[in-house]
């Protein structure tokens, strides 16, 4: 569903050249859940522009439905950290979630419907008639993730959705998250530096290196699908991947593709 | 009021007085506010009253408060100063349309494409400063005294205050939302409509507010240098005929019409921009 291919990014000025993405390559199954992590400055901004077509990489190719990226693909939808700035302040919320429908071209008794849906499943049918500055962050973030779904992507990448939310409201939204996913069987890259993040919510978690950035190691998460906040992070294989996945990213640190190809 | 408060449930009761409080607080700044402006006023006029009667200005330079007041008491009265009103207004709001559409329009233009506004910015920087005052031979080599060349006037000079600040607004537009709209594959127009223009409308809106100040500033000036009808030219002529106090009469109503657009132009905007207001509030606090 979604293919990286030896996708590599130099930043070039003209004195200086950075390489922020070496040699990126893996692939999300259709319906999966996988989960990005790698420390910070290990480009997985970079990496996640390039997937969305918002940034040509320098070579290399990202294809998604087999179809390869050149600008922002059809079938994908994006949420963002800065969920306060990603969502247009003059629109009330049900406005925010109808609005890439709009663009979309459908017609107003399906966007009404899939409106009404989305923000449902985010439990927020209450709030249709607010703006997005009325709300907690947590619930604006909400509010993105109903826009993001009422478009029906194949594939929804998030980056660091959660970053800048208190704990409690966290674990809420990683729920919230993962029952969209079985639900909908959306498939979900998800951008993280939280390691109990990953664990918890992905089937498979992809370590990025250091700049310049490659792929330093899968992890298969085989965890229950059924996944609860209590139980799931009490299970000793939870706290196992944990430790392994911790390890990883301490090693991450000082690997890039100098170290780990020489 | 200790004693009643520890008897009572106290955090709601402590939350509610003090909210209360504060809205007290705020009517009396106002009411306070109110009565310091009038109070100036009150001032200026007693002051102006006493100043011929003490012999340090002559009564025909500047007649007493209560002369001027009774010389707009009567101008109230005549249908030519409506007319008069009538022309200023008419002139000022033409003006001020064309301005704005045309600043809107071209500041959109710029504002969107780097290269073009890189190819304008030095004549826009040469055109802007120039006073549109400057301007006056030449109109009324082109127009003559005809509403014309009070138009042209004051065309030109709203015109930089709103496209300044639509170039501006135009720009404001945040990465986020931009990346936003371009991940969703708006379309061009959906961009414009749904992304830039709400971004730029609390600058545009300042721009013409700016401009409704400026464009009725020329419109004055350009009846009383010209001659083109309207309260500028009737100022003229009061100050030619000798009728001091009627001009300072005519002075005042010129001085009026300008807080009447002002406010008239402060209420457009307030409803246009209600959500950015309380956005802007909710923000602060």
């Amino acid at each position: 569903m979604l293919e990286v291919t030896h996708l590599q990014k130099l930043y070039r000025t003209a004195e200086t050249s950075f390489e922020a993405l070496r040699d990126v390559h893996f692939t999300v199954a259709p319906g999966e859940f996988v989960c990005l992590v790698g420390p910070s400055g290990s480009g997985k901004t970079t990496l996640l522009k390039c997937m969305a077509g918002l940034m040509k990489p320098t070579s290399g190719t990202v294809r998604v439905a087999d179809k390869a990226v050149a600008g922002p693909p059809e079938g994908l939808a994006l949420v963002f950290q800065e969920y306060g700035r990603s969502l247009f302040p003059w629109l009330r919320i049900a406005e925010n979630v109808e609005l890439p429908l709009k663009e979309l071209k459908i017609p107003g008794k399906e966007r009404g419907a899939r409106v009404a849906e989305a923000l449902a499943h985010v439990g927020l049918e209450n709030s249709a008639r607010s703006y997005p500055w009325q709300l907690s962050g947590g619930m604006q973030q909400r509010v993105a993730i109903a826009r993001a779904i009422a478009y029906r992507p194949d594939v929804l990448l998030m980056d660091e959705p959660f970053a800048a939310v208190d704990a409690q409201t966290r674990a809420d939204l990683e729920d919230l998250v993962r029952e969209i996913w079985r639900d909908l069987k959306i498939t979900t890259l998800f951008v993280t530096h939280d390691i109990d993040e990953a664990v918890y919510l992905a089937e498979r978690v992809i370590v990025l290196s250091s700049t310049p950035t490659i792929v330093q190691r899968e992890m298969i998460i085989d965890l229950p699908s059924e996944r609860d906040q209590l139980s799931t992070r009490a299970l000793p294989r939870f706290s196992e991947l944990r430790h392994d996945l911790y390890a990883e990213i301490q090693k991450a640190k000082t690997h890039s593709a100098l170290t780990l190809t020489a | 009021m200790s004693n009643r408060l520890d008897t009572l449930p106290t955090f709601e009761v402590r939350v509610n007085t003090s909210a209360l409080s504060r809205r007290r607080f705020r009517a009396r700044g106002r009411a306070t506010n109110t009565l310091l402006g009038c109070a100036g006023l009150l001032t200026v006029a007693l002051i102006a009253q006493f100043l011929a009667p003490l012999g340090i200005v002559r009564a025909q330079d500047l007649p007493p408060t209560t002369v001027i007041l009774a010389a707009f008491i009567d101008l109230l009265g005549e249908a030519t100063m409506w007319m008069a009103v009538y022309d200023t207004i008419y002139v000022w709001a033409i003006g001020l349309v064309v301005a704005s559409v045309a600043g809107i329009v071209v500041g959109v233009l710029l504002g969107s494409s780097e290269p073009l506004r890189r190819a304008t910015s030095s004549t826009v920087e040469f055109l802007r400063p120039i006073p549109s005052v400057a301007l006056v031979p030449l109109v009324v080599l082109v127009f003559g005294p005809r509403y014309e060349s009070a138009l042209v006037l004051v065309i030109y000079a709203a015109f930089w205050q709103v496209l300044v600040q639509t170039v501006y607004g135009v720009a404001d537009v945040d990465p986020v939302v931009a990346d936003t709209a371009r991940s969703y594959r708006f379309s061009r127009w959906g961009v414009m409509r749904y992304v830039i223009w709400p971004t730029a409308l609390p600058f545009v809106m300042t721009g013409i507010r700016l401009a409704a100040t400026v464009a009725l500033v020329l419109t004055v000036t350009a009846q009383l240098i010209i001659g083109t009808p309207g309260l500028g030219q009737s100022i003229a002529l009061a100050e030619s005929g000798g009728a001091n106090a009627r001009m300072y009469a005519l002075v005042l109503i010129t001085g009026l019409l300008g807080l009447a657009v002002n406010i008239v132009v402060r209420l457009v905007e307030k409803r246009v921009l209600a959500w950015h207001m309380s956005f802007r509030k909710d923000a602060s606090e």
